[in-house]
């Protein structure tokens, strides 16, 4: 349990520390550490649930299963590395002027500010801490996406504040109604515990939990990108800085959905019917749908790649509503490989940016022939989130369709036919981009690709042969969640 | 249910709930900014007196904490800062011309029904007088999101945004005597943050649009043009 409260103290000491010692010319190197130190401490957690399986602290406020510990070392492993980006990155910046030291210190103690948000959510196991983390993880980063105060940033500042404000504000509500079911059945302080309120799901009122699903699926939702309320997203993505798109999409919706799967078991088992998972898959393939439609008409590189977040968050979410344990088994490693490739993606494109000093689309050429790698990078990156074999991507999409055609046929050929449409959307706007004649003066630019090559080698790895210990973490989370096992 | 025959308690919450869902409609109708901030401190008001009187009846001493918390950020805190920005601003004198405004108004009320049809299940596990309470608060969640579409300056979107979170502090004191105290203080931080940076923000949307009216806020796009 000790891991489990370093993994908490690392990140608040990070931002005590940064706010107070102000911005130094090591700050980014200090925040690599800061990373490293904690990715260490969630892989020590990581191997005493290996060791002694779920583990709870004696106060009952955190619970470590196999379904959050993944994504606890997963949260520590994409921060890691995009500290390590984000350093010279962020240097960068300073240097073309578009940053000061003032506002290289908001960032730095905001990174870590939105590590800890992060951190809490999986760890706790009170719903309302998880709301409140939920939250805190949007103030954190609500400053950061107005960072470069453009007037663009600001507005889209706004849009993700008051967005994901009232949309998480819905999901208090939920919450709310939770709680209101779980006092009819006793205790009052522990009564928003995870872990009791799952023994009592059966006892909990399936009407109340019901309409508190729709509340918390909205709210929580609002924070995946699901399509109707996703329109704060790209923006966020395309005016932040490019480390934060990577950690928003790579983590920030993640736990999003981690929140919406938690309490969709518990919904599961109050009602005993799949309504939470209907609502989920309807949700999920409008999202999946809309965005992938949307992919061919985006001019800029990294409003691209958010809709291409919110397709694959669309995806997740409908196969967790699809709710078997091949289904739930194929969501997992789907969420897992898409925050990997997805972060890889932010890297890359943060570099290509910089090297032709613009994110539109029809300004970024050549991308090959003035930095090999880069170009080599975003090409292989996409070939990843689009789907291709070897790549995890494909392991996992390809499982959610044999799911799809096990449970309902006839929503297969939509989702094949959505994934072609998602590839070609991307195929158009990546090829010239990568191959294209480039500009005459384009320079090369100082650019460490190490997170990029680490986190592609890994989805490649998952692709081709899944770990056991992972594997087996993943069919554990799989009984949790569907109550039997995919193998 | 004859309002006679319940205890002084009761009979005090459903006042209250009609109180609050009253200042939920005078917000939406209100197109003067100071004013508008009033009502809200008012709701505010209206809120800490439901949480203490909720302490005093349940006997219940944490519910006294986050009365004193409500006190403090919904009816001092907030109000005093919007009203600032408003003085600041030389916006007292604006008078937001709101449009359609019967459609707003009308659109509130079906609002209130639609909660009260949503909610109705409830009845089935518990009183009547639960449905009232969790019904209101739902509505003026709602209201408060009715006031962001139908109102355009920056601030009655704060006020709204604060009035939706009143709205769940409602349901939570009324329906479940309180949340636990750790998430109520948790939920107490985050909605004094947020406030803090409403008050960032202001001063930097001023700075690059010179104007807190957001359908000024209109560079980014779905799909480009």
């Amino acid at each position: 349990m000790i891991a489990a409260y370093l993994v908490l103290l690392i990140p608040l000491i990070g931002i005590v520390y940064f706010t107070l010692a102000g911005h130094k010319t090591d700050t980014g190197k200090l925040n690599i550490k800061f990373n490293g130190i904690c990715l260490l401490a969630t892989i020590w957690l990581a191997v005493n649930v290996l060791n002694q399986g779920r583990i709870i602290s004696s106060n009952e406020a955190f619970l470590i299963d196999p379904f959050n510990v993944y994504l606890i070392v997963l949260t520590a492993f994409v921060g890691f590395t995009t500290s390590i980006f984000s350093s010279p990155y962020m240097a960068h910046e300073k240097e073309i002027g578009k940053l000061s030291d003032q506002r290289l210190k908001l960032y730095y103690s905001m990174f870590q500010g939105f590590m800890l948000a992060m951190y809490l959510v999986l760890t706790t196991n009170n719903m309302g801490i998880m709301w409140v983390a939920m939250e805190g993880a949007t103030l954190a980063t609500v400053l950061l996406v107005s960072l470069y105060r453009t007037p663009e940033s600001i507005e889209a500042a706004w849009k993700y504040f008051i967005l994901c404000g009232v949309g998480i504000a819905q999901a208090l509500f939920g919450t709310i109604l939770l709680y209101y079911a779980a006092v009819q059945i006793g205790d009052g302080e522990n009564a928003l515990l995870w872990s009791v309120l799952y023994e009592n799901a059966d006892k909990l009122n399936p009407e109340i939990l019901e309409i508190a699903f729709v509340f918390l699926l909205i709210g929580y939702g609002t924070k995946i990108g699901l399509v109707p309320l996703h329109n704060w997203l790209p923006d966020a993505h395309s005016e932040g800085p490019t480390p934060m798109s990577a950690v928003l999409s790579g983590l920030l919706l993640n736990d999003a959905l981690y929140a919406v799967v938690r309490n969709k078991m518990l919904v599961d088992g109050a009602t005993g019917s799949n309504m939470a998972g209907f609502l989920m898959m309807g949700f999920g393939l409008l999202s999946f749908l809309v965005a992938a439609i949307l992919l061919h008409r985006q001019k800029d590189i990294k409003r691209l790649f958010s809709y291409s977040s919110i397709e694959h968050m669309g995806l997740m979410t409908f196969a967790f509503g699809i709710g078997g344990p091949l289904a739930t088994f194929a969501a997992l490693l789907h969420m897992t490989v898409h925050s990997l490739t997805k972060s890889a993606i932010f890297v890359t494109v943060g570099h290509a940016a910089q090297l032709a000093g613009t994110q539109k689309i029809d300004q970024i050429r050549g991308l090959i022939k003035t930095q090999p790698r880069i170009g080599w990078g975003l090409l292989i990156g996409t070939i990843a989130i689009a789907g291709f074999p070897p790549f995890g991507v494909f392991t996992s999409e390809f499982l959610v369709l044999l799911a799809t055609m096990h449970s309902y046929p006839w929503l297969a050929p939509l989702l094949l036919l959505d994934i072609g449409i998602a590839f070609a959307g991307l195929f158009r706007h990546i090829q010239p981009m990568v191959y294209g004649i480039p500009p005459k003066d384009q320079q090369a630019i100082k650019a460490n690709l190490w997170p990029v090559i680490i986190h592609l080698a890994l989805v490649l790895w998952l692709g081709l042969a899944i770990p056991d210990f992972l594997a087996n973490w993943f069919s554990q989370a799989t009984l949790l969640i569907s109550g039997s096992t995919p193998l | 249910m004859n309002i006679e025959q319940l205890d002084f308690y009761t009979q005090a919450i459903l006042s209250m709930a009609a109180l609050v869902g009253l200042t939920s409609f005078l917000m939406l109708g209100q197109g003067r900014l100071l004013r508008l901030i009033f009502v809200f401190a008012l709701q505010g008001f209206l809120l800490t007196l439901t949480t203490a009187l909720a302490a005093y009846s349940l006997d219940n001493p944490h519910l006294y904490i986050s009365a004193v918390l409500t006190l403090v950020l919904k009816v001092i805190f907030i109000p005093w800062m919007l009203r600032r920005q408003v003085l600041h601003m030389n916006m007292h004198r604006d008078i937001e011309a709101l449009k359609n405004n019967t459609f707003v108004m009308l659109g509130g009320a079906s609002l209130m029904v639609f909660s009260y049809y949503v909610l109705h299940p409830v009845v089935q596990s518990s009183s009547a007088v639960m449905l009232n309470a969790l019904a209101v608060s739902l509505s003026v969640m709602l209201l408060g999101m009715l006031l962001m579409i139908s109102h355009r300056q920056a601030i009655a979107h704060v006020v709204g945004f604060m009035s939706i979170e009143n709205g769940l502090f409602f349901a939570a004191i009324v329906a479940t005597n309180g949340m636990p105290m750790v998430v109520e203080l948790g939920v107490a931080f985050d909605v004094l943050v947020a406030a803090v940076l409403f008050g960032i923000f202001f001063l930097h949307i001023r700075t690059s649009i010179d104007t807190l009216d957001v359908d000024m806020l209109n560079r980014l796009h779905e799909v480009d043009k």
